[in-house]
C-alpha cells in the first residue's frame, strides 16, 4: 500500500495550480483518507465515521432502484411496442436497452455537476465536498428516461450553480438540489416530463401516432454480441405501437377514478413497478428496501419517514370523507401504489441538509410534506404527482418550523431562570 | 392550559383512530381477493402506530396528573401496563434508593488499556503548578518563590495579581528548581523537586462547628483549598465574594477508560465526609453527590453513606457521570445563578485540611491507554511529571501523551506536568497514516457512534483508538447526531451555530451556561463534519463572559 501511496504522490501538481490540485486531492482523498491527526486540544480521538461514508450510505441504498429502474426503461419500450411482454422474457435485451438510456444520463449528470463543484472547490480554495455523490445519484433516478441531455445539462448545472454554490456549498444549501434540477426541467420544459408520453423510452410520436424509434449504433453494436450468442436481438427498430396503448401513469389515470387506473394496471404491478414512470420510483420493494437500510444504519431520519406516511395517511382520509370528485374517492391506501410517494420519503425528504433539523422539527415537517403532497395531487388538476412541490416547500419552511421549536426551548429555559 | 391542550389533542387522536378503523373495515369489504396484501401491512401499520401514539399520550396524561398529585412519576405502578418501562427501559438497580435519573441518550466509548487496581506507589520527584491551569489566571502571576528556595507542601507558590486572595500552593516539600515560561514570558510553571520525607506547612483549622462562614473561606484561600473549588458557568476559579446555589460532586466517571473512583477514594472516608461539610457551610443551597446506578453492585460507601448531602442517582452511558450533566438533571444553572464544582479527590484534599491539618496533595492517577505496556494505578501528588510517571511503560514511540482522557483531556509530553485537575493520562496512537479506501470500507476495529458501522453492532466490543481525524472537517449536514449522546435539554448544533453567529441572546437563551467542553466532548467525537465543538464552545463562553 505504501508503494502505492508514494506512486500516487508522484502525480501531485503543484499548489498554485489551483484547479488541478484541486482535482488531484479530490481523487486523493478519495482513495486513500488523509493521515491528519487530531489538534491537542479537543477531543483526541475520532469517530470513523465522516460525510463521504454517509453519502456512500445513501448510494447504495439507492443500488436495488438503479437495478430495477435500468430493466424497467427496456421492459415498458418492448411493452410497447408489443415485443416480449411478459417481465421475465428477452432480459438481456431490456437490460441492454435500459443501460443504452441509462448511462448517457448518469454520465452527463456526473460530468456536468462534478466539472461545476470542482471548479467551485478550486475557485474557493477548499477540498472538494461529498455533497454530489448523492444528488448525482438521485438525478438520473428521478427524470423520464427519454430526457433530452442537453436539457439534463441545463437542470443539473442550474441546480448546482443556483440551488447549492451560490448558498456556499455543500450543507448550506436551502432546497434539495436534485429536486430543483427536476423542478427546473418542469417548469422550463414541461413537455418532457409531463404528460403521457415521456414516459416509455425509444417512442417516436408523429402527431397522435406512436411507434419505436429507429435503432442506433449501441443497439446494433450489441445485436452483434447477441446474434453471437444465438438470443433475440434488437433488430431495426420502427415497429409500431401495439393497439390501446397508452403510456399513461397510474396518477395521470387516476384523475377518472380508481377504475380507470386499474383498467390498465393492477395494483400488484403498480406495487412491484412494473409500470411507466421516473426511473428509479416505480419498484416499491426496491425503494423500502432502500429506506430500511437508511433507518437501520441511522443515515435518515425514521421520524421524517414515519411522519409522512401518517401526514399523506391522514390526508388521503380526509379526501375520502370529504368525497367531492372521482379522485377524492381513490381509497387513501391506494394511493401509495402509486406515483413516487415511497421514493419521496426516503430519499428526497430525509436529506439532512434542508429538512428541519430538530426531533419535534421533524416530525412536523414530514407530516407537512405528506399532508401537502396528497392535496397537490388530488386538487391540482395541472399536476398528477405532489410530492417534489411539497418536499421543495417544505424544505423553505424547514428552518421556520427549526425556529419555533428551538425558541420554545429558550423559553423553557427562561422560565426556570424566572422561577429559581 | 398545558394538560387541557393535551387532552385535546388526545381526543384528535382518538377520532384519527376511529377514522382509520372505520376505513379498515371499508377496505375489507371492497377489495378481497388476491392483492390487498400489501394494503393489509399499510393498514396494519397506521394502526399499529395509532395506538402506539394513543397509548404514550394517555400514559403521558397519567403520569402528569401523579406528578401534580405528589405521586412518584418514575414509577411503574402508574403505567397504564405495568412492567412496560422494566421492558424498554433498563431496570432500575436494586440498590437505588431516592432520587433516580435514568438517562437515555450518550455513547459508552470502550478501549483497550483500562487501569487495572490495585493501587501502587509512584517513583515521582518532580512536581509542578501550572498557573495556565486556572481557568480566567493572567499570563504572568505573581510568583512568591524564587529557584532554589525550599518549600513545604502548602506553602505559597504564586498568586494571581487580579484575584491576590486566592493563594496557590505547592503540592509536596521540596527544592524550587524551577520557573519555566511559556509564550510572551508567561509562567508555563513551578516546578518543585520534592523531598524524600515529605513536611508540610502547618495550619490552624478553625473549628467547622462554631467558625463562620467568612473565618472558613479566608482560611481555604490562604491553605490552597480554594483552587480546588470551580464556578459554573465557564469553569473558573470560585469567586470568594459569592455564594454559590450548590454544589455539586460527581462520584464516578464515566469518560473512557477513566480511573474508577470508588477504587480512588478507597481508605479517604474520612477526608471526604469532611470535605463535604466544609462544602455544606459554603453554599446557601445543598452538596449534591452523584451516584451511579450502572453497576451491578452498590458504588463505595464512602459515597452511598456520605451524610448531611443530597444525592441523586444517574444510570446511563458517557457522559452521565459528567458533573454538568448531573447538575442539569438536578438544578440547572440559569443565566442568574452560580453553582459550584469539585472532584472527588479534592473534596478529600480540602477535607485533610481539617482532618489532618495539612495541605494534603495526594492524588491516585490512573495511567491508561492501549500504547503503555502496564496500565495501573499509582498514588502520587498534584502535578506529577509525566515522564516520571510513565517511565519504561512506553510500548511505542509514535503515541500521543494526554493528560485526562481522550476526549476531553490536553496533549502533553514527557517533559510536562499533569495538569492540576487531571487524575489520568492517556496514551493512544498516533493516527498519522494514510489508509487506503478508510472512508468506505467496514471497519470492525474504530469507535463510532454511528450504526452505519459494524463494530457499534456489539457494545461490548472494546477498540484499539487512534488520533486520526477519519475525514476531512465540513459544514455541519447531519443533523440529529448531537443530541443522541448529550442527555440534556439542549440543541447543541443551534448552539454551536449561535456562537459561530456571533448571536448573544441565543447562546444564553440555548443554554450556554450550562455546559462546559467536556460536556460536548462527546458531540465533537461523534461529529460527522469534524467540527471542533469544544473551541466553538469555549470562545462563545469567552465571549459570553466578557460582555458579561
Amino acid at each position: 500500500m505504501s508503494s502505492l501511496l508514494e506512486k500516487v504522490k508522484k502525480f501531485e501538481p503543484p499548489k498554485e495550480k489551483k484547479f488541478l490540485h484541486t482535482l488531484y486531492d479530490g481523487f486523493f482523498t478519495f482513495l486513500f483518507t488523509p493521515d491528519h491527526t487530531t489538534h491537542g486540544v479537543g477531543v483526541h480521538i475520532r469517530d470513523r465515521m465522516d460525510l463521504k461514508r454517509t453519502m456512500v450510505m445513501v448510494v447504495l441504498a439507492l443500488q436495488l432502484c438503479y437495478v430495477f429502474g435500468t430493466y424497467n426503461i427496456g421492459h415498458q419500450h418492448f411493452v410497447a411496442l408489443g415485443e416480449h411482454t411478459s417481465f421475465t422474457s428477452a432480459m438481456h435485451l431490456k437490460l441492454f436497452h435500459g443501460l443504452i438510456k441509462m448511462l448517457p444520463i448518469f454520465i452527463v449528470t456526473h460530468v456536468v455537476g462534478l466539472g461545476i463543484e470542482f471548479y467551485y472547490a478550486a475557485r474557493k480554495g477548499h477540498a472538494i465536498e461529498e455533497g454530489f455523490l448523492v444528488t448525482g445519484a438521485l438525478i438520473p433516478l428521478i427524470m423520464p428516461p427519454d430526457i433530452p441531455l442537453w436539457i439534463l445539462s441545463l437542470s443539473v448545472a442550474f441546480a448546482v450553480i443556483l440551488g447549492k454554490e451560490a448558498f456556499g456549498g455543500t450543507g448550506m444549501n436551502v432546497v434539495n438540489i436534485a429536486l430543483l434540477a427536476r423542478a427546473f426541467v418542469f417548469f422550463a420544459y414541461p413537455g418532457e416530463i409531463s404528460g403521457d408520453r415521456c414516459w416509455v423510452s425509444g417512442l417516436e410520436f408523429d402527431g397522435a401516432v406512436a411507434s419505436g424509434e429507429v435503432y442506433g449504433w449501441a443497439h446494433h453494436l450489441s445485436d452483434g454480441l447477441f446474434k453471437w450468442l444465438g438470443v433475440a436481438t434488437f433488430g431495426e427498430g420502427g415497429g409500431a405501437v401495439v393497439d390501446g396503448w397508452s403510456g399513461a401513469t397510474p396518477l395521470a389515470l387516476a384523475k377518472t377514478g380508481w377504475e380507470s387506473v386499474t383498467a390498465h394496471y393492477s395494483s400488484l404491478q403498480m406495487l412491484w413497478g412494473g409500470i411507466p414512470g421516473s426511473v428509479g420510483e416505480t419498484c416499491k420493494p426496491a425503494i423500502l428496501v432502500g429506506a430500511l437500510i437508511l433507518i437501520a444504519t441511522g443515515i435518515a431520519s425514521w421520524r421524517i419517514m414515519l411522519s409522512m406516511f401518517l401526514g399523506a395517511a391522514f390526508m388521503g382520509i380526509v379526501f375520502n370523507w370529504w368525497g367531492h370528485d372521482v379522485q377524492m374517492d381513490i381509497p387513501w391506501y391506494f394511493h401509495f401504489y402509486m406515483g413516487s410517494f415511497f421514493f419521496a420519503m426516503a430519499f428526497m425528504a430525509t436529506d439532512p441538509v434542508t429538512a428541519a433539523s430538530t426531533n419535534t422539527g421533524k416530525w412536523i415537517y414530514g407530516f407537512g410534506i405528506g399532508m401537502l403532497g396528497i392535496i397537490i395531487r388530488v386538487m391540482n388538476a395541472a399536476y398528477p404527482e405532489g410530492w417534489m412541490l411539497a418536499i421543495l416547500f417544505m424544505n423553505v419552511w424547514a428552518p421556520l418550523i427549526d425556529h419555533f421549536v428551538v425558541q420554545s426551548n429558550m423559553k423553557r429555559r427562561a422560565k426556570r431562570a424566572v422561577a429559581a | 392550559m398545558h394538560l387541557s391542550m393535551r387532552k385535546g389533542f388526545n381526543r384528535l387522536h382518538l377520532v384519527f383512530s376511529f377514522l382509520l378503523f372505520l376505513q379498515l373495515a371499508q377496505a375489507q369489504s371492497q377489495t378481497g381477493g388476491g392483492n390487498s396484501s400489501f394494503t393489509t401491512l399499510l393498514l396494519g401499520i397506521v394502526v399499529l402506530i395509532a395506538f402506539f401514539i394513543i397509548y404514550q399520550v394517555s400514559d403521558n396524561l397519567v403520569r402528569i396528573e401523579a406528578k401534580k398529585s405528589g405521586l412518584d412519576s418514575e414509577d411503574d405502578a402508574l403505567a397504564m401496563m405495568p412492567g412496560k418501562n422494566g421492558f424498554f427501559q433498563k431496570k432500575k438497580p436494586a440498590y437505588v434508593k431516592g432520587q433516580y435519573v435514568a438517562l437515555k441518550q450518550g455513547h459508552n466509548i470502550l478501549l483497550e488499556g483500562e487501569a487495572k487496581g490495585p493501587v501502587q506507589a509512584a517513583n515521582v520527584k518532580t512536581f509542578a503548578v501550572q498557573p495556565q491551569n486556572f481557568r480566567g489566571m493572567s499570563p504572568i502571576p505573581k510568583v512568591e518563590v524564587e529557584v532554589g528556595n525550599t518549600v513545604k507542601a502548602g506553602d505559597h507558590l504564586f498568586f494571581d495579581k487580579k484575584n491576590p486572595d486566592v493563594k496557590y500552593v505547592s503540592p509536596v516539600s521540596g527544592e524550587v528548581i524551577a520557573v519555566n515560561r511559556g509564550e510572551r514570558r508567561s509562567i508555563a510553571s513551578i516546578v518543585v523537586l520534592a523531598d524524600n520525607q515529605q513536611q508540610y506547612r502547618s495550619l490552624n483549622a478553625p473549628n467547622l462547628d462554631t467558625c463562620s462562614r467568612e473565618e472558613l473561606v479566608s482560611f481555604l484561600l490562604d491553605a490552597g483549598g480554594w483552587a480546588l473549588l470551580r464556578q459554573r458557568p465557564f469553569d473558573v476559579i470560585a469567586n470568594h465574594h459569592e455564594v454559590p446555589e450548590n454544589i455539586f460532586v460527581s462520584t464516578f466517571d464515566t469518560a473512557p477508560l477513566a480511573p474508577n473512583l470508588d477504587l480512588v477514594m478507597e481508605g479517604r472516608g474520612a477526608a471526604f465526609q469532611r470535605g463535604l461539610d466544609v462544602l455544606g457551610k459554603l453554599t446557601k443551597g445543598r452538596v449534591w453527590l452523584g451516584l451511579n446506578a450502572n453497576g451491578d453492585a452498590a458504588p463505595s460507601p464512602i459515597f452511598t453513606e456520605a451524610a448531611g448531602v443530597g444525592k441523586c442517582w444517574f444510570s446511563g452511558k458517557h457522559p452521565a457521570g459528567n458533573v454538568g450533566v448531573q447538575i442539569h438533571h438536578i438544578a440547572p444553572i440559569t443565566t442568574k445563578s452560580t453553582v459550584w464544582t469539585v472532584n472527588v479527590q479534592d473534596v478529600a484534599t480540602i477535607g485533610a485540611l481539617f482532618t489532618e491539618g495539612k495541605y494534603n496533595a495526594e492524588k491516585v492517577v490512573a495511567l491508561t491507554g492501549a500504547e503503555l505496556k502496564v496500565a495501573k494505578y499509582v498514588r502520587t501528588f498534584t502535578g506529577a511529571n509525566i515522564g516520571e510517571l510513565l517511565d519504561g511503560n512506553l510500548a511505542s514511540d509514535n503515541a500521543r501523551i494526554i493528560s485526562g482522557d481522550v476526549l476531553s483531556g490536553i496533549k502533553t509530553s514527557t517533559d510536562n506536568y499533569l495538569n492540576f485537575y487531571d487524575d489520568q493520562v492517556t496514551v493512544v496512537e498516533e493516527g498519522n497514516f494514510h489508509e487506503m479506501f478508510g472512508w468506505l470500507l467496514p471497519d470492525l476495529a474504530t469507535p463510532s457512534v454511528s450504526k452505519a458501522l459494524p463494530g457499534t453492532r456489539f457494545p461490548d466490543t472494546v477498540f484499539k483508538a487512534n488520533t486520526n481525524m477519519h475525514g476531512e472537517p465540513r459544514a455541519f449536514v447531519v443533523t440529529g447526531q448531537y443530541e443522541e449522546v448529550l442527555p440534556m435539554d439542549i440543541y447543541p448544533q443551534h448552539l454551536m451555530k449561535a456562537i459561530l453567529t456571533n448571536d448573544y441572546e441565543k447562546m444564553e437563551g440555548l443554554g450556554i451556561y450550562e455546559l462546559i467542553e467536556e460536556d460536548v466532548a462527546l458531540c465533537e467525537f461523534a461529529c460527522t463534519s469534524k467540527q471542533p465543538l469544544q473551541k466553538i464552545l469555549r470562545d462563545g463562553l469567552d465571549m459570553v463572559n466578557e460582555s458579561a
